[in-house]
C-alpha cells in the first residue's frame, strides 16, 4: 500500500520508525518535534538551548558511549556556529581513534532557497561538506527517498549528515506503508533518456524532470540522474549514463566554485572511459556565485530552474 | 568516575587538540550517562584557556538545565601557551564562572591530592544523586612547555617556575606519608619510583621498536564499516 505524503512527514515517519525500534536513539533540536515529544517524551526528545556547538559536540560524545544521536540543526544556517565540532572532531574522531569506537550520528539540516529568507537562510554549501573525510551525507529529492535514506542514516555507523532541501519539504509523493530502506551510495535513474544525461541535485531533479518534457517535445531525449547521495558518489551510474549519452548537463542550486557539480563533473570527465564517449564539454547549470538576494527578482534570476537546464541542454545536443 | 571510554584505554576518552572542543563532547558522554540511567558519571578536563571558549559556557549550561551528571575539572594552570590568565581572564577565579549557570564553582589546591580526592568525591554524589554538575578548579601550575618543541619558545618567570616547582604534588604526597608511621618507608618509596619509571621506559621502548604502519593503512578507519 502506497499513499502521498510531503517530504517533511516522510523524514517524521523515519525518525518516529528508527526511534521505535532503537531506543538508544534520541533527537536534540533547539525546538523539539512536538509529534516526536508525545511519541518518546522529553527525555529522548530534547528542545535545547541555542548552543548548536555544543549540541554537536554532545552528539559526538553520546554515540562514543553507545547511543545514536540525531542532531537537527534546523537550518543549515546554523550547522556553520557548529564547525569546529563538524570539521575537527565529528569526521575525524573515528580515523584518530584508530577505529577503535563508531560514532552513530545523523546530523539534519535544510538547505536551498527559493522561499525568500534572503541570503543566511537560503544556502546550499554541502561541498564544504563533502570536502572533508569522514563524513556521509545525503540530499533526497522525494518523499520516498527522504524516508528510506533517512532510515539508513540512521543505522548507519557513521556520522552522516542530512541536508533536505527547504522547497521540497511540503512536495507530496507516493511512500508506501511498509517498512523499506535505501542504501547510501546509489543513484536514481529518474527518467531514462538517451541523447543527453541531466545529473540534477534535490529542487533541481523536479526541474530537470520538466525541462525533460520541454526537451523530449523538440526530439531530445534527457536523462534525469539523482545522485541522492553526496557521500559516498554512485560515480558508476552517473558515469554509466555519461558513456550511453555522450551530453551532460549537471544542475545545482549551489554555486559553481569547489561545488557538487564541479565534483560530478570532475568524476565524469577524468574517467578515461567515460571521457572517450564524451561528445561536448560537460556543462554545468548552478546559481550565480553571489550571497542568494532577498529580492524575489534578484533570488530568482539568480537560481537555475527548467529553462536554464533546458538551455544548457540544448546548448550540449549543439555542440558539433 | 569512569564513564564509557572511547578507546581501549579505560578513562581516556578524548584528548583534543581544540582544548575546548573536548568540553561539549564529553557533556554528551554525561547526557549518555543521564539517559542510561545506571550512575555513570561523566568528567571533562580542561584549563583556564579552554574556559574562555564558548563550548565551555554552552556546556556547562545545558548540563546545569539539564542537572547531567558532569564534573567539570578546570586545571588552572596559569599559562595558555604563553598567555598567562592575568591577561586572559576577566576574573582570575574560573570557579567563579559557575555562579553564572546556578551549579556550585570549587576552588582547590590542585597540588594537594586530598583535596582534589575531597572534592570530587563531593562532585560524584552530588552527580549521581541527580543534582547536576560541579565545576571544580584546580589551582595548578604547567611543569613544563606548552608543546615538547624544542623551537616553542616559554616566556614565563624562572621565579615562577621554581616557586611552582617547590609544591609539586607527587614531592608533597611523599613527603606526607613519610611523615605519618608506616605509611611509606624510604625503600618502599623508592621501589614503588623505580616501578613506575621502568613501566614508562618499557612503554617508550614498545612504541620505538613497534614498526609503522604499512602505508596502504592510511585509508583504514575512515568510516566504520
Amino acid at each position: 500500500m502506497t499513499r502521498e505524503i510531503s517530504c517533511a512527514d516522510a523524514g517524521m515517519e523515519a525518525l518516529i520508525e528508527e526511534m521505535q525500534r532503537d531506543e538508544k536513539i534520541f533527537h536534540l533540536s533547539t525546538d523539539a518535534p512536538p509529534p516526536l515529544v508525545q511519541r518518546f517524551g522529553e527525555a529522548r526528545v530534547r528542545g535545547t538551548p541555542i548552543a548548536e556547538g555544543a549540541l554537536t559536540g554532545m552528539g559526538i560524545g553520546a554515540a562514543g558511549s553507545g547511543f545514536r544521536p540525531i542532531i537537527d540543526w534546523r537550518m543549515v544556517t546554523f550547522s556553520f556556529v557548529a564547525m569546529d565540532q563538524v570539521v575537527n572532531q565529528a569526521s575525524k574522531i573515528h580515523y584518530m581513534f584508530g577505529g577503535q569506537t563508531k560514532f552513530p550520528i545523523l546530523y539534519r539540516a535544510t538547505v536551498g532557497g527559493g522561499v525568500r529568507m534572503a541570503a543566511q537562510h537560503s544556502q546550499s554549501p554541502y561541498s564544504m561538506f563533502m570536502n572533508l573525510a569522514g563524513l556521509k551525507m545525503i540530499l533526497p529529492s522525494t518523499p520516498y527517498d527522504t524516508k528510506g535514506l533517512l532510515k539508513t542514516a540512521i543505522r548507519d555507523d557513521n556520522p552522516v549528515i542530512s541536508f533536505e532541501s527547504t522547497r521540497l519539504l511540503t512536495l507530496k509523493g507516493e511512500v508506501p506503508e511498509e517498512e523499506y530502506t535505501i542504501p547510501l551510495g546509489v543513484a536514481d535513474v529518474k527518467r531514462e533518456g538517451s541523447d543527453v544525461t541531466i545529473v540534477a541535485l534535490a529542487w533541481l531533479v523536479h526541474e530537470a524532470l520538466a525541462a525533460a518534457e520541454t526537451l523530449d517535445k523538440e526530439g531530445i531525449s534527457a536523462e534525469v540522474i539523482d545522485p541522492r547521495t553526496l557521500v559516498p558518489m554512485d560515480a558508476e551510474t552517473i558515469r554509466a549514463s555519461a558513456r550511453k549519452t555522450g551530453r551532460v548537463v549537471v544542475a545545482d542550486e549551489a554555486g559553481p566554485t569547489c561545488g557538487a557539480s564541479a565534483e560530478i563533473s570532475a568524476l565524469i570527465t577524468e574517467d578515461p572511459a567515460t571521457f572517450k564517449c564524451l561528445k561536448a564539454a560537460v556543462r554545468r547549470v548552478c546559481a550565480l556565485q553571489v550571497p542568494i538576494p532577498y529580492s524575489p527578482t534578484l533570488e530568482d534570476a539568480v537560481f537555475p530552474d527548467r529553462n536554464k537546464i533546458a538551455a544548457a541542454a540544448r546548448a550540449v545536443m549543439a555542440e558539433r | 568516575m569512569r564513564h564509557r571510554r572511547f578507546s581501549a584505554y579505560p578513562d581516556a576518552a578524548v584528548s583534543n587538540g581544540i582544548v575546548a572542543g573536548g568540553i561539549s563532547i564529553i557533556t554528551g558522554a554525561g547526557l549518555a550517562a543521564q539517559l542510561e540511567g545506571k550512575g555513570r558519571v561523566a568528567v571533562s578536563f580542561f584549563g583556564d584557556g579552554a574556559s574562555c571558549a564558548g563550548p565551555f559556557h554552552e556546556s556547562l549550561n545545558i548540563a546545569a538545565a539539564w542537572k547531567l551528571p558532569m564534573i567539570y575539572v578546570c586545571e588552572n594552570n596559569l599559562w595558555a601557551v604563553n598567555t598567562s590568565a592575568e591577561r586572559a581572564l576577566a576574573v582570575q577565579d574560573v570557579a567563579a564562572r559557575a555562579g553564572g549557570y546556578g551549579i556550585p564553582g570549587v576552588i582547590v589546591d590542585g597540588n594537594d591530592i586530598f583535596a582534589v580526592h575531597e572534592a570530587a568525591t563531593k562532585a560524584v554524589a552530588r552527580a549521581r544523586a541527580g543534582e547536576g554538575p560541579t565545576l571544580i578548579e584546580c589551582k595548578t601550575y604547567r611543569h613544563r612547555r606548552h608543546t615538547e618543541r624544542p623551537t616553542q619558545p616559554d616566556i614565563r618567570p624562572q621565579e615562577e617556575i621554581d616557586a611552582w616547582m617547590k609544591k609539586d604534588p607527587i614531592d608533597r604526597l611523599v613527603a606526607h606519608l613519610k611523615g605519618q608511621q608506616g605509611q611509606l618507608s624510604e625503600e618502599e618509596w623508592k621501589a614503588m619510583d623505580d616501578e613506575i619509571l621502568d613501566k614508562v621506559e618499557a612503554a617508550v621502548a614498545f612504541a620505538k621498536a613497534s614498526p609503522f604502519p604499512a602505508p596502504e593503512r592510511a585509508t583504514d578507519d575512515v568510516f566504520a564499516a
